[in-house]
């Protein structure tokens, strides 16, 4: 039975652990927002067009967690803001925009990296090393997590009443614009975090399965972020762990098994899993039919 | 006579175009106001210049002797097709969404809020739906359910838009019922409305607007042919449609 205790001698496993632990918990946790708002697809091209902000990062200030960051910034100003500008600007909807600008700047970015100082591999910012995860790294994600938390927490009220209702909200005094903004800036943030464990393709998984499995169960906005949290968080150390046993990388290992547990909800899901669907005592129709025989 | 909301010479552009023309009318608490005209005459954009989602270009509008800036006053309920119905709320959530704007984003509830919370679900008469969720609810109780929240908001001004399209006679006879009785209880409703037939029975007051005001009054003597004839056969202003 020793396998079972293996993965905890290691060092870098126990650090690899922690980090699956807090982005886990931190990415579910927003995840509800971003599922609420139907931002997935936002999410997805932030997670690319980060690259040519990285690139340019690791030109002027060398890798490090403030070159992410500053990526993360590129990203969220040129595609989101941008694509929120074309769109309310011109003819073009808003998914377009965010289409045509992010795939412009992943271009750009694949083209910056040939020229980065510092060499980035290109197969790292893309699928990640949970393994090779660094002290600064750590305090990182630390830091996101905790940033990321207080406020969603602290602002849960009016985001609720900005995510439902947004002329409401307004009605109400609230700046929906700013909140959206915030939320997209945390989005940004949590992509930073989890750009070093599952990389900018696979960081989408972490953000939205969880979430998207628990819409699948409950019927309560704080359940949806409070058990988005805890399914990211055991996702992701299950799939870490997984990884270690069956000896596959853990980025796609944490991914399948939230994508597991996603399918499940879809299919076994109590309330709107197909299958209780599908089982579900037929009424009505089938006691009219009955009265007329 | 003390009139409680009182408009003056408003005018508000819908996409920078002037949808509402320098409207000046007075409204009393505890009436039932219907708004009426063809599309296009400027209803939507009224009511969203007095929830304060419009700017207004001239004129101003007061309440109570004050300017209405303090969205606590107002509650508006936007048409059915702005709202998530797939968003997880319960009946009960949404009347409780009501009292945020009385708590602000930190307050925790008290007894007054939890009894504020009941007797809005009470007043929709929603107790048996009060824990289900706002989309397995049918048109007319998703309607009284959002009065729900904005009793709960103890606002003095109701603002509907187009509550009544898509209910079917019961739905719309049991609707009605609630707004009546938030009327009893002094509120001030102002609701638009597209059926004329039906506008003489829900709303004791008529408001009609092509534009600009075309009359205004106690529905009975409002609604004549005349006035609905000049809403609704000649086009006062070439009002951007909505």
């Amino acid at each position: 039975m020793s396998w079972i205790t293996e993965p905890f001698h290691y060092e870098f496993m126990r650090r690899a652990l922690l980090a699956c632990v807090l982005i886990g918990f931190t990415n579910g946790f927003l995840g509800a927002y971003v599922v609420l708002r139907r931002l997935a697809l936002v999410a997805d091209a932030l997670s690319h067009s980060m690259l040519p902000g990285l690139a340019l990062a690791a030109m002027l200030i060398g890798l490090n967690p403030g070159g992410l960051l500053l990526g993360g910034l590129f990203a969220a100003v040129f595609v989101a803001l941008g694509g929120h500008l074309v769109a309310s600007s011109s003819r073009v909807k808003d998914e377009t925009a965010v289409a045509a600008l992010y795939i412009l700047a992943f271009a750009l970015g694949i083209a910056l990296i040939k020229h980065a100082r510092v060499k980035v591999s290109l197969e790292h910012f893309l699928f990640g090393n949970i393994l090779g995860i660094a002290d600064s790294d750590l305090w990182t994600s630390y830091a996101i997590s905790v940033l990321t938390l207080l406020s969603l927490v602290a602002l849960q009220r009016p985001l609720l009443l900005a995510l439902f209702e947004a002329s409401v909200a307004r009605t109400q005094g609230i700046n929906v614009g700013l909140l959206l903004a915030l939320i997209i800036m945390l989005i940004v943030l949590a992509m930073v975090s989890s750009l070093q464990a599952v990389g900018a393709l696979l960081s989408l998984g972490l953000l939205v399965l969880p979430a998207a499995t628990v819409y699948l169960l409950c019927d309560s906005c704080a359940a949806m972020s409070w058990g988005g949290g805890v399914i990211g968080m055991t996702g992701a150390v299950a799939g870490l762990l997984i990884s270690f046993w069956a000896d596959i990388p853990s980025g796609p290992a944490i991914v399948m098994v939230l994508g597991a547990l996603f399918i499940a909800a879809y299919l076994f899901g109590p309330k709107y899993g197909m299958a209780s669907r599908w089982l579900r005592k037929r009424h009505l129709h089938e006691e009219s039919l009955q009265r007329w025989k | 006579m003390n009139h409680d909301l009182v408009i003056e010479d408003l005018t508000v552009s819908y996409h920078r175009i002037p949808a509402v023309h320098h409207l000046s009318v007075q409204l009393k608490s505890g009436s039932c106001i219907g708004l009426l005209g063809p599309n296009g005459a400027g209803k939507t954009t009224l009511l969203k210049a007095l929830a304060g989602l419009l700017p207004v270009e001239t004129g101003r509008i007061r309440f109570k002797g004050r300017e209405i800036a303090d969205g606590r006053l107002i509650t508006y309920v936007p048409q059915r097709e702005a709202v998530d119905w797939d968003f997880p709320i319960t009946v009960r959530g949404l009347a409780e969404m009501g009292r945020y704007s009385v708590l602000g984003a930190w307050k925790p509830f008290g007894a007054r809020d939890d009894a504020m919370v009941e007797e809005a679900i009470h007043v929709a008469e929603l107790e048996a739906f009060a824990d289900r969720q706002i989309k397995a609810l049918s048109g007319g109780q998703q309607q009284r359910a959002f009065l729900a929240r904005a009793w709960a908001q103890e606002a003095g001004i109701y603002l509907l838009d187009e509550p009544f399209s898509g209910l079917d006679k019961n739905a719309s006879a049991a609707f009605a019922k609630a707004i009546h009785r938030l009327r009893d209880s002094q509120k001030l409703l102002i609701v638009s409305h597209h059926n004329l037939a039906d506008a003489g029975e829900l709303f004791d007051h008529i408001l009609i607007l092509n534009g600009e005001l075309v009359a205004f009054g106690e529905a009975a003597q409002t609604l004549t042919r005349p006035n609905i004839d000049r809403a609704y056969s000649t086009k006062i202003f070439s009002g951007h449609k909505e």
